[in-house]
């Protein structure tokens, strides 16, 4: 049984853990998508100064000498990060977007706004935080939690960390959250609205202003929550979101650019696509070698772990190619 | 832009050149005359890139994001050529284990192929899809299987397969080569998405490059760096060698390059420029401009735009093996693409997409914005350093590091002011339709 739980800690703990931070971000990318018509490129930049301005906030709360029991300090700031991450991202709009938006560009003029946006987000970053790697477990301890599984006779615990835990969860409940909003809420159904078709939205009554500020105060605040959770589980440094921001678009792709349910679907179908892609298979294999007609020899993944981000890109080019819309359908520009 | 005179594009042009001009001649006052043929050097290189991209999305209003991924392959193509032989390599099995891995390639490319081919024995629909799946995993563990072990032995008995010892230039030609190949594969699977899935897409791409050119040890050592690569012409050390002081030496070996590399840039423009004005040209832009309309009078909309990819990559390889031949080396963890994909579209942008004279001004003018927002951030971050040292907060730490990001932020200022205050670029594309 050893095997199996290595398989849960390989494959369905990480990839779970991979997936909601995929997820998360995928919905701001989606939404913004369906709202405003242009890929926001510059998502990734958001989660990670979320991730900084948390941990500012942390930095604050701990100089002040407050702490609060079990919980790690990066994660009781998220609240007021998000906040602030939300009003930021209000205002890039209302700065680099807004007025393109206003003269008509073209959602591809936009998409490379943002890709300017992107840039002075991370010289600002790198300008004021500089580019060391950072953690938010210098003055706690990262706890770990260990689940003893010796009633099905295993030797080995099921391992994972407290973020990672706090991070699956809180995917689960903001997934709700938004679930909710978007289904029962009027704003939200005038954001569903606006999304199919932004004209008619319009016509009927429907205040596009407000949905557009809504959509970034949403989309900035999940972005937050992403970052500062990844942050929390690995450890923050300037390009810690710019370096997933492409698995991100592929989740939100592949799942339909503009529906958020498919980025949460997508943003979990490629995280366990990856885990286990490089997953070493001989690790199942092996124990059951007497019934098998071949050798197992060790290191049977799919694709080299240095491969694993490009997982994602093959997945998602297979995905344009076959099912250009996404597999759920997406929006069109 | 109220005077008449600016009202004329040409005028507009050449006050800009002259303006231009006048920059670099302030940087080599403040850098000294070896860094700024260095800077020309790489500036030069650029245009050729931006160029590419200038065929591409001004001429055909393709989205190609993957730039990085087509510097890469220029790269490691000219490494491959130029770097002297390594007879440890040839005198091995490693030849004939890396023919079995080529040999396993095209065996399982066949054997795909056919797969797609099963609609002639009648199997169709979710069958043919299912064989030919099948035939894709059995191509890759064929290959797989192969390609391992010819790896494996390679990067631990003979280090890397070398180069063919060839001159750099025969190297830049086969960058190009190869880059015009990948591009055709890629140009056949995108082409037919929309702009911003093209984006997305190509940007994977690149990144698929990326890793692969990467952890492709046995072809390129991979993060291990190769080096020196030869130059075409002789270099600062030859020149030394015949008693040339070190200054002297440096401007005349990197002014050759300059010249070689310009000279490569003023055919290019002269080529494009013929191009643009003819009935090829015209016809791009009808694709560009409504390809709807194009489509119906009878152009291969699919085909012209899979040439123009081809094209613009082309310029990019070469650009890209320049670029590694002068820096001599082949480092796959320098590539970013904020250096190498992002800083070519603020190039394009901002100089005038659709416009030759446009992209080389933007290719030379941000490159050196790029390159002078360092020593301008450590200025002023200098100043402020002086000026809160006056009210006792202390001194900023590591000035250096921190102001080597300013460039980043300043490219992405002048992106975004660009695409507010000028949106067609500093100089944009002219009109073609009241001649």
């Amino acid at each position: 049984m050893d095997q199996l739980v290595f398989f849960i800690n390989q494959v369905l703990i990480s990839g779970a853990v991979l997936g909601s931070v995929y997820a998360l971000g995928a919905i701001g990318i989606t939404l913004i998508f369906g709202i405003l018509r242009f890929a926001h490129f510059a998502h990734g930049d958001m989660m990670t100064m979320g991730a900084f301005i948390a941990f500012v906030l942390a930095g604050l709360l701990a100089a002040a000498g407050l702490s609060v029991p079990f919980l790690p300090t990066g994660f009781v700031v998220l609240p007021v990060a998000l906040v602030i991450t939300a009003a930021i991202a209000l205002g890039i709009d209302k700065l680099f977007y807004a007025p393109l938006r206003k003269r008509g560009a073209k959602p591809v003029t936009l998409l490379i706004a943002s890709i300017g946006v992107t840039m002075m987000i991370q010289g600002l970053i790198r300008l004021f935080f500089g580019v060391n790697t950072r953690s938010f477990f210098e003055t706690e301890p990262k706890r770990i939690v260990r689940i003893n599984t010796s009633w099905i006779g295993s030797g080995r615990d099921i391992t994972f960390t407290q973020p990672e835990l706090l991070m699956v969860i809180l995917t689960i409940i903001l997934v709700l959250v938004l679930h909710l909003f978007l289904s029962r809420t009027r704003l939200g159904k005038a954001m569903r609205a606006m999304s199919d078709n932004a004209d008619l939205a319009q016509v009927s009554g429907i205040n596009t202003a407000l949905v557009v500020r809504v959509t970034w105060i949403i989309a900035g605040g999940l972005a937050c929550c992403a970052g500062t959770m990844l942050a929390l589980d690995v450890s923050l440094t300037p390009d810690l979101a710019f370096n997933i921001i492409l698995p991100i678009f592929a989740a939100a792709i592949v799942g339909g650019l503009g529906q958020a349910y498919g980025a949460i679907a997508g943003g979990f179908l490629l995280g366990f696509a990856e885990t286990l892609a490089v997953f070493d298979w001989s690790v199942l294999l092996r124990p059951l070698q007497p019934w098998l007609p071949f050798k197992v020899v060790s290191g049977l993944a799919l694709v080299p772990t240095e491969y694993k981000l490009t997982v994602s890109f093959v997945i998602l080019v297979i995905v344009l190619l076959a099912r250009p819309t996404g597999i759920f359908k997406g929006a069109s520009t | 832009m109220s005077t008449p005179l600016m009202n004329s594009p040409a005028a507009r042009t050449i006050g800009l050149y002259i303006a231009l001009v006048v920059l670099i001649v302030a940087v080599m006052v403040y850098a000294g005359v070896p860094y700024t043929t260095r800077m020309l050097v790489e500036a030069a290189a650029y245009a050729l890139i931006a160029l590419g991209l200038n065929i591409q999305w001004g001429y055909g209003g393709l989205f190609n994001f993957g730039i990085m991924g087509f510097l890469m392959v220029g790269g490691a193509s000219v490494v491959f050529v130029s770097y002297p032989l390594n007879m440890k390599f040839w005198n091995s099995v490693g030849p004939m284990l890396l023919g079995r891995a080529i040999l396993a390639a095209i065996i399982g490319a066949l054997i795909i192929v056919a797969a797609r081919q099963a609609h002639r024995i009648g199997i169709t629909g979710g069958r043919k899809l299912a064989l030919t799946v099948i035939a894709w995993a059995i191509a890759y563990v064929l290959f797989r299987s192969q390609m391992d072990p010819a790896a494996n032995f390679i990067e631990h008995n003979v280090d890397f397969i070398g180069g063919l010892g060839l001159p750099a230039v025969v190297g830049w030609a086969f960058g190009g080569l190869v880059a015009a190949g990948i591009a055709w594969v890629i140009g056949r699977i995108c082409l037919g998405l929309r702009t911003d899935y093209l984006a997305i897409a190509t940007i994977g791409i690149s990144e698929i490059l990326r890793a692969l050119i990467k952890n492709m040890q046995w072809l390129d050592r991979g993060t291990l760096t190769v080096s020196p690569l030869p130059w075409p012409l002789p270099l600062p050390q030859d020149y030394q060698a015949k008693g040339v002081d070190t200054m002297s030496a440096l401007i005349y070996a990197r002014g050759g390059f300059l010249i070689l590399v310009a000279a490569i840039v003023a055919v290019v423009m002269l080529l494009l420029i013929r191009a643009y004005g003819g009935p090829w040209g015209r016809m791009m832009r009808a694709i560009r401009d409504n390809y709807i309309a194009a489509d119906s009078m009878g152009k291969d909309v699919t085909k012209r735009q899979l040439e123009i990819f081809v094209l613009g990559s082309v310029l990019m390889g070469i650009g890209g093996a320049v670029l590694v031949s002068f820096a001599q080396i082949l480092d796959p963890n320098s590539y970013q693409p904020i250096n190498h994909t992002f800083l070519i579209w603020v190039m394009i942008i901002v100089g005038g997409a659709g416009n030759n004279w446009g992209a080389l001004f933007g290719a030379v003018f941000i490159y050196v914005v790029w390159l002078m927002s360092e020593p301008l951030a450590q200025f002023l971050l200098g100043g402020v350093n002086d000026m809160i040292g006056h009210f006792g907060w202390g001194a900023i730490p590591d000035i250096e590091s921190r102001s080597l990001q300013m460039r980043v932020f300043v490219l992405g200022l002048v992106i975004s002011l660009a695409l507010r205050y000028a949106p067609r670029g500093l100089i944009p594309e002219v009109a073609q339709s009241t001649r």
